[in-house]
């Protein structure tokens, strides 16, 4: 037993009400900056739909991820190390910008400047890519709701062979929603497939990130990223992806996407997991074993071994105590009502999911029963509009049965809590009937309703209680990178302010003067149409900032 | 166990390539050791100077606290606060709130949309600098220009055009002010006008230009029924404005049913207790006509057909009518509704030929005549069970003012025993009406006479107007809730709405047991799917007859929870004296928009038919207007100050002169003749608003009467004038579809660049608003700009205005004894000769204001005498301020010199804020502590106990700096937050037996008013959407032809704005579909071969709309959804149609008034401003749309 701790994370997809919150304030933290205006670290998706980028799940065009090969063995389903070797300076299975999509702004800026002309001023689009004008075709979050569903939905590549239970009709609708992060995987085919060794995954926390100094560009972790969750920044060149908001994780702070979660469906906390059994549990033969497999490697904080092999591995004691009070440890393997998101891919992702109820179709509808039998009041989980295929498409590599089970609990969690809400005596039978005991559905509920802070948060070493202070601490000095207070280079949407100069330590300080300096790097005609978003902070373009008071 | 190949393995070992790191054993990872100076990017990327707390602050009832984050004196981005009180161990807690839009909007403050400058229309400042430099004075330049028709025609014509020109504030402000002069010289103070909505978002911003309006003597627009957000049904049931539960109170419902109300879009930050509700055992169901975004999370949908929900409504009550009430008693039902609504009261029946028809109350004027002692018309009877006799019970309006009913205004019964039914009386057949069919209905109630008057009781009437059929009684009943024949059956519903007969029925007896067993803990949450109809007050009494019916108003989980444009400010006593003036001079001029534009924008020029009793529209409001039930300005069709000197020359009492004006004919209002030029509204100032890119229904109407542009307004022209106002101001930090017509742009400040509070009903809390960075460019905040233009037009006034006097229309006001202006409301016109014209009775109250024009500025920034003189008064109780105005005079410190020496400052907007927080009892446990004993002194119940455990508790702006702070319980409000519990509305009424403001002081069922009577409206009644058809000769839904497709065209709110805010942010329009769209379903979008993405127009005879199609399954048949105010400003091509550029969603909808909502000065039915007064209602539209050219011009 090697004891190992990872910080993962648990969303409670029944909770979430699809805002995009976190997509925001996720883009505008991280990646508001030239190069990757396209990237959304955290995006949140409707399903069904086809995702960001496009049909990214259709592994067999994308090929990411691992497969099993006869003999048992793990290989990166686009080809082992030697294959990549050979084709490093040409990466075919690569999602192209029109794939995410193709960024634009508008000349907002006519609205003001406007002469006196026949029609009202409008502020067309006019793409980042190309500066021309342009009609709008995609964007981040295009389907948005089933936008344009009859035509784009259909091209889910979950619905493959299930288009009988997913029908594209008024009365057969149904959606949720999908937010993805980077899933940090126990397994990463991201770090496997980069020939630079870039991509490392951090030991104390299992935080997968990308080191910006050695990354080479090659860009096989976009294609070896079944998610899709590492990005091509086309200004530095080099791979960028979810960072787990380490600045914010080391310092007790949720990751900011969780944080500004205004449905309070993500949870975080540190699991504490057998490093030796990860790759056999990745490499069990049957798909349907996969998810219990994984189960299996997480350790149980409490067990005294596990916790004497875990100080033997240097994890301290609050960092114990943290796993122990973890309430990801609770979802996945206590309640197990979480699971992961498309275990296939054999990658054990860490993001983990409690799939989504939802309401009955017509035949439950349309009669008259009684109002209290608990067997109507809440929908029996065969009659959900969610097809369960489809959820296990999503998270248990098409077995439908533990889909099912995790329903089953909330909606028993739903029905022994309702006596409780009406002061009636609660029936343990209720409870029994999804295999757990009274008190473990209240205690769940409790997890999964009350949700306080500092039980959706444990995250080591601060201490959960403090972190409403804490926000000062990831502090450091400013301005000493690429791109400026937070607002980037040429824009995540808009002009630039200077030349493209992709970031190295070779360059570093050249960058860090031009930050500093008073005056614009590189003026053109453009400067007028700057904004902050479009600015890298270089300077003081005319018209950004008010004129510095004379003295 | 291994990787694929040992050769690899073997590779990976050493050297991964090209790189060191530590592989794993199993090499299936990399682990970095050390050396981690990469991660620095995103390490100093999470790194900022300061974390300022401040909100957004209009339009939105979040009131959401937020972190923004500031590093080098540059706004970067914001996340949310989480730092908001606890509610307690056993709930959820309101951190966080927020949501995309919120998350977006530091994108603002440096982004290309942002207004710098001052900005003035290039065509007008020439004109301007011409004529001033001619005049050598500018408020003779400005009468120059627009007293010359080619000249103002021209500047006017240009509006929205392009050809803004930066000016300085100097000259902008000058400019301004002298319209505002002119204006008050040349046609009166109420030809200015002044939009600001929704104060509880940033009071002090909001007040900022609603008190300079006010004190000139202008007219402030109301926002709340203008938006249609007004649920005319709340006045009408409870006497109350709105006031709902705060979303911590959905956790409390067993039972909760979202109609109409999209939660996870338009209240985002609470959805989350909703969700959180369901697994506490809340069921949970959802009526929505599409698949919408919180039909996710509902055990049931039901898909009623938009604009049918009272149908649904209508038939659950049924449903509980004849299970809970008929076949079986429930007691907790019971007792609620005999001692809480108007159910037990006595209603006289009318004699029709051989039927009879409900008439008015029984009161006890009718029982003992002249003997019946003070406001006997106002004391309404009940039949006593124990005594069996009628008596009067304590509480109804007639105990609210005068001297014997001084503790008396009460809902203790004692031992009387209201008598629900008159069963076992004779039986008499009433003519009910309907509006489904044809015809109306004969339903027998039992009756008996009392003192000669033939009586029943409101619930004998509810149950025949439901149809709940008892034995022995005549008439034509529903043989079972199967009978698809008779109103108003779940079989019958399932016809009109589309929902299944067997789920109405069964939701409906769901609802109630639930309430049964949790004693009232059953919710509806309501919003403007259901409430934006030009019928929604009567689908709103059929949900409040649920919510009523099964005891669950007044009740912690329960009842009626209306979210939309509700928001609460809580501290609504300091709100109103600092935004209307009332510290230096009442009663302010507060009109209705609705009507004001209805008239001002021509539209009741294109009405084709008559509304009520053979009268337009046009005729109702005049009549309204004259008989003092609702206010109009301009009042008179003379300048007010003019008429005061007429008055003063005359020697006669101002009234008794204009009484004698009026009765002569020599003097009319205004209201009669909108298009004569002397009553055209002038100047128009919007602030924290965006009029015509967001509410002004019937755009295409504003364009060109109101400001006499280029419209594409497709109705044939009636000759009416066209540019009436001269001047159009807008205070904004970005370009907006009002901006981009204004004639001024003055730059403001954006929420994050100033103090101001911040609440809502939502949470109960009270929190700020702090400047991340100082107001940049020339940016200033709204309190600053005013004042600016105050100090100008005080200059300008010494030699144009000085002190004058003005004579001010108010109409009958609710919550005073106004309100007992007409017995039993009966139309009393005195132009019609039914009675004398009595000022403050039977037309308007008319009071002299002296205005010292000269004194504005001063007055802006000082609070004025008449706050510790008069004291505030809220909702009929007048609190003293004296205590209060000493504390200000301390801190905020005092005015030196001028006609404000000695008064305490109101400077600086932080002086605002503390003022605000002083003045009102939810922020000052003082306050609230005497407020309570001034009421206990009229119930003679105890309420006091509600705010003493506050009563030492003042908050401070510094209190709001640091953390969101609860509020104290106070009587501004009808709920308690005493102990910590979370606010319910009308818990101190079911609690401490407090009336609620009605005739009867009960929750009213039947509305006995004549117009009510008229329009068939004195009970729930189901009334369908308005027939376009019929009224204006549009094609009917479904009918296709050249022109393409008839649908319903519906507006609700977007998931991507907060009405027109955020649409322009490119965070949400790359998040979103970029630019205008229109949502339809596949069946339609096949039917004129529309594909998803296609660009198509949508036409009707109110304008022409250019968008792409959005086509999904989820959107049902016959119906489209063009999200509310998307603005016009992107990427809005030009118009096949038009060749003019493309509409905006009101191009295609315009005003329809309903009479009912112009009765005023009558109890409940009295006029207060937001409070009662015609919606601006706009979704019973019907629009053409079909598939245009695909190659689109700009």
């Amino acid at each position: 037993m090697r004891v190992m701790a990872q910080m993962a994370m648990v969303m409670n997809l029944d909770k979430c009400i699809g805002c995009h919150t976190c997509s925001v304030t996720c883009k505008q933290t991280w990646t508001n900056r030239s190069g990757v205006e396209y990237v959304w670290f955290n995006n949140v998706e409707t399903r069904p739909g086809q995702g960001y980028p496009r049909t990214y799940e259709d592994q067999e065009r994308w090929l990411g991820g691992w497969t099993r090969t006869r003999r048992g063995r793990l290989t990166l389903r686009s080809g082992g190390r030697l294959r990549k070797l050979l084709t490093i300076f040409s990466n075919p299975k690569l999602p192209s910008i029109q794939d995410y999509y193709e960024p634009w702004t508008y000349d907002y800026d006519i609205l003001t400047t406007a002469p006196l002309q026949e029609h009202t001023p409008v502020a067309r689009p006019r793409s980042l890519i190309t500066g021309e004008h342009t009609k709008i075709e995609w964007s981040a979050n295009w389907d948005d709701n089933l936008a344009g569903a009859p035509e784009l939905a259909t091209r889910d590549p979950l619905i493959k062979g299930i288009e009988d239970k997913v029908r594209f009709e008024f009365e057969q609708t149904f959606m949720f929603y999908l937010p993805r992060i980077c899933e940090h995987c126990l397994n990463p085919s991201c770090a496997a497939s980069c020939p630079s060794g870039a991509i490392y995954k951090r030991t104390e926390d299992g935080i997968v990130l990308v080191d910006q100094d050695r990354c080479r560009g090659w860009r096989m972790c976009v294609s070896g990223c079944p998610y899709k969750k590492v990005y091509f920044n086309h200004r530095t060149g080099k791979a960028e992806k979810c960072t787990f908001c380490f600045p914010r994780v080391e310092v007790g702070l949720p990751t900011v996407c969780a944080e500004t979660c205004v449905g309070r469906l993500r949870y975080i906390g540190l699991v504490l997991y057998d490093a030796d059994k990860v790759l056999a549990a990745a490499s069990v033969a049957e798909e349907h074993d996969l998810l219990e497999a994984q189960r299996q490697v997480f350790l149980d904080p409490q067990d005294p071994d596990v916790v004497r092999a875990a100080e033997q591995t240097g994890i301290p004691r609050d960092w114990i105590e943290a796993a122990q009070r973890s309430p990801i440890h609770a979802l996945i393997n206590t309640y197990r009502v979480a699971l992961p998101l498309h275990p296939e891919y054999r990658t054990m992702p860490m993001v983990w999911y409690i799939p989504p109820l939802s309401p009955v179709v017509d035949v439950i509808r349309d009669t008259g029963h009684d109002a209290e039998d608990h067997g109507n009041l809440f929908a029996a989980i065969d009659a959900l509009r969610i097809p369960v295929e489809y959820l296990a498409r999503l998270f248990t590599a098409g077995d439908p049965e533990p889909v099912n089970s995790v329903l089953r609990k909330l909606a028993a969690m739903r029905s022994y809590m309702r006596d409780i809400n009406l002061g009636r005596e609660p029936r343990e039978e209720i409870a029994a009937g999804a295999g757990m005991t009274g008190e473990q559905v209240y205690d769940m509920y409790r997890l999964l309703a009350l949700a306080k802070y500092e039980d959706r948060y444990v995250i080591p070493p601060a201490h959960a209680e403090q972190a409403h202070g804490l926000e000062e601490l990831a502090t450091e000095c400013s301005l000493d990178y690429d791109g400026g207070p937070g607002m980037g280079g040429s824009g995540p949407f808009g002009e630039s302010s200077g030349g493209v100069s992709p970031i190295a330590v070779e360059n570093f300080r050249m960058l860090r003067d031009r930050q500093s300096s008073d005056t614009m790097a590189a003026p053109d005609e453009k400067a007028h149409r700057v904004n902050l978003l479009n600015w890298d902070g270089k300077g003081r373009p005319e018209g950004l900032f008010p004129p510095r008071r004379q003295p | 166990m291994s990787t694929e190949s040992d050769f690899i393995d073997a590779l990976v070992r050493t050297r991964r390539f090209f790189t060191r790191a530590e592989v794993s054993e199993d090499l299936r990872t990399v682990h970095q050791i050390g050396g981690r100076a990469a991660d620095e990017f995103y390490r100093d990327r999470w790194s900022h100077d300061k974390v300022v707390r401040s909100t957004h602050g209009v339009n939105c009832t979040g009131s959401c606290s937020w972190k923004v984050y500031v590093k080098d004196g540059i706004i970067t981005w914001e996340t949310q606060q989480t730092d908001y009180p606890s509610v307690g161990p056993d709930r959820p807690e309101y951190e966080p709130r927020g949501c995309p839009r919120g998350a977006a909007f530091s994108w603002y403050t440096y982004s290309p949309t942002r207004v710098r400058y001052p900005y003035v229309r290039g065509v007008l400042l020439d004109l301007y600098r011409e004529a001033k430099a001619r005049t050598g004075d500018p408020v003779l330049a400005w009468a120059d220009i627009v007293d010359d028709p080619e000249r103002s025609r021209r500047y006017k014509a240009a509006r929205g055009k392009g050809g803004l020109v930066r000016a300085s504030w100097d000259e902008a402000t000058e400019m301004v002010a002298a319209a505002h002069v002119h204006t008050i010289k040349r046609w009166g103070p109420d030809r200015v006008a002044g939009f600001s909505p929704i104060p509880a978002m940033s009071m002090v911003s909001h007040a900022s230009g609603a008190r300079f309006v006010s004190l000139l003597g202008g007219s402030m627009l109301s926002f709340y029924d203008w938006y249609a957000d007004l649920p005319v049904a709340s006045p009408q049931v409870f006497g109350d404005q709105t006031d709902v539960p705060e979303s911590g109170d959905w956790w409390d419902a067993g039972y909760l049913i979202m109609w109409g109300s999209n939660v996870p879009v338009t209240r985002t930050p609470d959805a989350h207790w909703m969700a959180e509700a369901r697994y506490r055992g809340q069921k949970v169901v959802a009526v929505a006509p599409d698949y919408a975004d919180n039909v996710k999370f509902a055990d049931e949908w039901l898909a009623a057909a938009p604009g049918t929900d009272g149908a649904l409504a209508m038939a659950m009550g049924h449903v509980v009518l004849k299970e809970f009430f008929v076949d079986r008693q429930v007691p907790y039902f019971t007792d609620y509704v005999k001692r809480y609504t108007d159910l037990p009261f006595l209603v006289k029946l009318e004699r029709r030929g051989n039927t009879c028809v409900p008439g008015k109350f029984l009161t006890a004027a009718d029982l003992y005549g002249p003997l019946g002692g003070e406001n006997a018309a106002f004391k309404t009877v009940v039949f006593d069970d124990v005594k069996g006799t009628p008596v009067v019970p304590n509480g109804s309006l007639g105990f609210r003012y005068g001297d014997q009913g001084e503790g008396r205004w009460n809902l203790d019964l004692g031992d009387i025993d209201p008598r629900l039914s008159l069963e076992g009386a004779d039986a008499v057949e009433v003519e009910l009406p309907r509006f489904d069919a044809d015809g109306s209905m004969l339903r027998g109630v039992p009756a008996q006479y009392v003192n000669g008057f033939l009586v029943t009781t409101v619930f004998d009437l509810m149950l025949a107007q439901y149809g709940v059929r008892r034995e022995g009684l005549p008439g034509v009943w529903p043989t079972g809730y199967d009978d698809a024949s008779e109103p108003y059956t779940p079989a019958w519903q399932e016809a009109v709405t589309g929902v299944p007969a067997k789920a109405a029925e069964r939701i409906g007896r769901e609802f109630a047991a639930n309430a049964e067993e949790s004693r009232g803990r059953s919710m509806i949450l309501m919003g403007a799917g259901t409430n934006h109809w030009f019928h929604s007050d009567t689908i709103y009494r059929a949900f409040l007859a649920l919510t009523t019916l099964t005891g669950c108003q007044g009740v912690n989980g329960g009842g009626w929870a209306h979210y939309v444009g509700q928001e609460k400010c809580r501290p609504i006593t300091g709100w109103s004296q600092l935004a209307f003036g009332l510290d230096w001079s009442r009663p302010p001029r507060q009109m209705i928009q609705t009507a004001y534009w209805y008239l001002h924008t021509d539209q009741f020029r294109y009405d084709r038919f008559d509304s009520l009793g053979g009268k337009s529209t046009h005729e109702l409001i005049a009549q309204s207007a004259r008989m003092g039930w609702m206010p109009s300005y301009p009042t008179f069709d003379r300048n007010p100050l003019d008429l005061a000197d007429d008055a003063e020359q005359s020697g006669r009492p101002a009234a008794d002169h204009v009484v004698d004006e009026l009765k002569s004919g020599r003097l009319r209002f205004a209201c009669e003749d909108p298009d004569a030029p002397e009553n055209f509204p002038r100047v128009l100032s919007v602030w924290r608003a965006n009029l015509l890119g967001s509410s002004a229904k019937g755009n295409e109407y504003f364009l060109k009467h109101l400001l006499g542009t280029d419209s594409s307004l497709r109705e044939d022209d009636v000759g009416a004038p066209t540019g009436k106002l001269d001047l159009l101001l807008s205070l904004d930090f970005r370009m907006t579809s009002t901006t981009i017509f204004s004639d001024v742009v003055l730059p403001a400040a954006t929420w994050y660049e100033k103090h101001d509070l911040n609440t809502t009903d939502m949470h109960p809390f009270v929190h700020s608003f702090n400047p991340a960075i100082s107001p940049p460019w020339q940016t200033r905040t709204d309190w600053a700009a005013f004042q600016a233009i105050a100090e100008v037009f005080s200059t300008l006034a010494e030699k144009h205005l000085g002190v004058r006097k003005d004579i001010v229309a108010t109409p009958l006001l609710h919550d005073t004894p106004d309100e007992l202006a007409n017995p039993h409301g009966v139309v009393r016109d005195w132009k019609a000769g039914d009675c004398e014209p009595v000022p403050g009775v039977t037309m308007p109250r008319l009071t002299v204001v002296e205005r010292d024009y000269t004194a504005i500025a001063a007055k802006m920034s000082a609070l004025g005498p008449l706050a510790d003189k008069l004291g505030a008064t809220t909702k009929g109780i007048t609190y003293d301020l004296g205590r209060e105005v000493d504390y200000l005079t301390h801190k905020n410190g005092t005015i030196r010199g001028g006609p404000a020496d000695g008064r305490p400052s109101l400077v600086r907007d932080v002086h605002a804020c503390e003022a605000i927080l002083a003045l009102s009892g939810t922020t000052n446990g003082h306050l609230a502590t005497q407020g309570f004993k001034k009421l206990e002194r009229r119930t003679g119940t105890e309420l006091a106990d509600l705010a003493a455990e506050h009563e030492g508790k003042q908050i401070t702006f510094a209190d709001t700096q640091a953390a969101p702070v609860p509020v104290i319980t106070s009587p501004e409000w009808s709920g308690s937050e005493t102990g910590g519990r979370r606010y319910s509305p009308f818990t101190i009424n079911v609690e401490r037996l407090k009336p609620w403001h009605t005739l009867t002081g009960r929750q009213h069922f039947f509305l006995d008013h004549d117009w009510m009577t008229e329009m068939g409206e004195q009970l729930p009644v189901f009334r369908p959407p308005l027939d376009m058809t019929a009224l204006f000769d549009e094609p009917a839904i479904g009918d296709q032809g050249a022109e393409g497709l008839t649908v319903r065209y519906l507006t609700p709110h977007s998931k991507w704005s907060i009405h027109s805010e955020y649409q322009d942010n490119l965070f949400m329009l790359s998040l979103s579909r970029g630019g205008q769209t229109i949502w339809m379903s596949a069946e339609d979008a096949a039917k004129i071969g529309v594909a998803d993405n296609d660009w198509i127009e949508a036409v009707n005879r109110n304008g022409v709309v250019v968008a792409r199609a959005i086509v999904s399954h989820r959107m049902p048949e016959g119906t489209v959804y063009m999200h509310h105010a998307q603005d016009r400003l992107i990427d809005v091509p030009r118009s096949e149609t038009s060749g003019k550029r493309g509409g905006i969603h009101n191009s295609l909808t315009r005003l329809l008034i309903k009479p009912s909502h112009l009765i005023g000065g009558y109890a409940q039915l009295s006029f207060a401003f937001n409070y009662l007064g015609p919606t601006g209602n706009q979704r019973d539209e019907v629009t053409v749309i079909r598939r245009r050219g695909q190659e689109v011009t700009y």
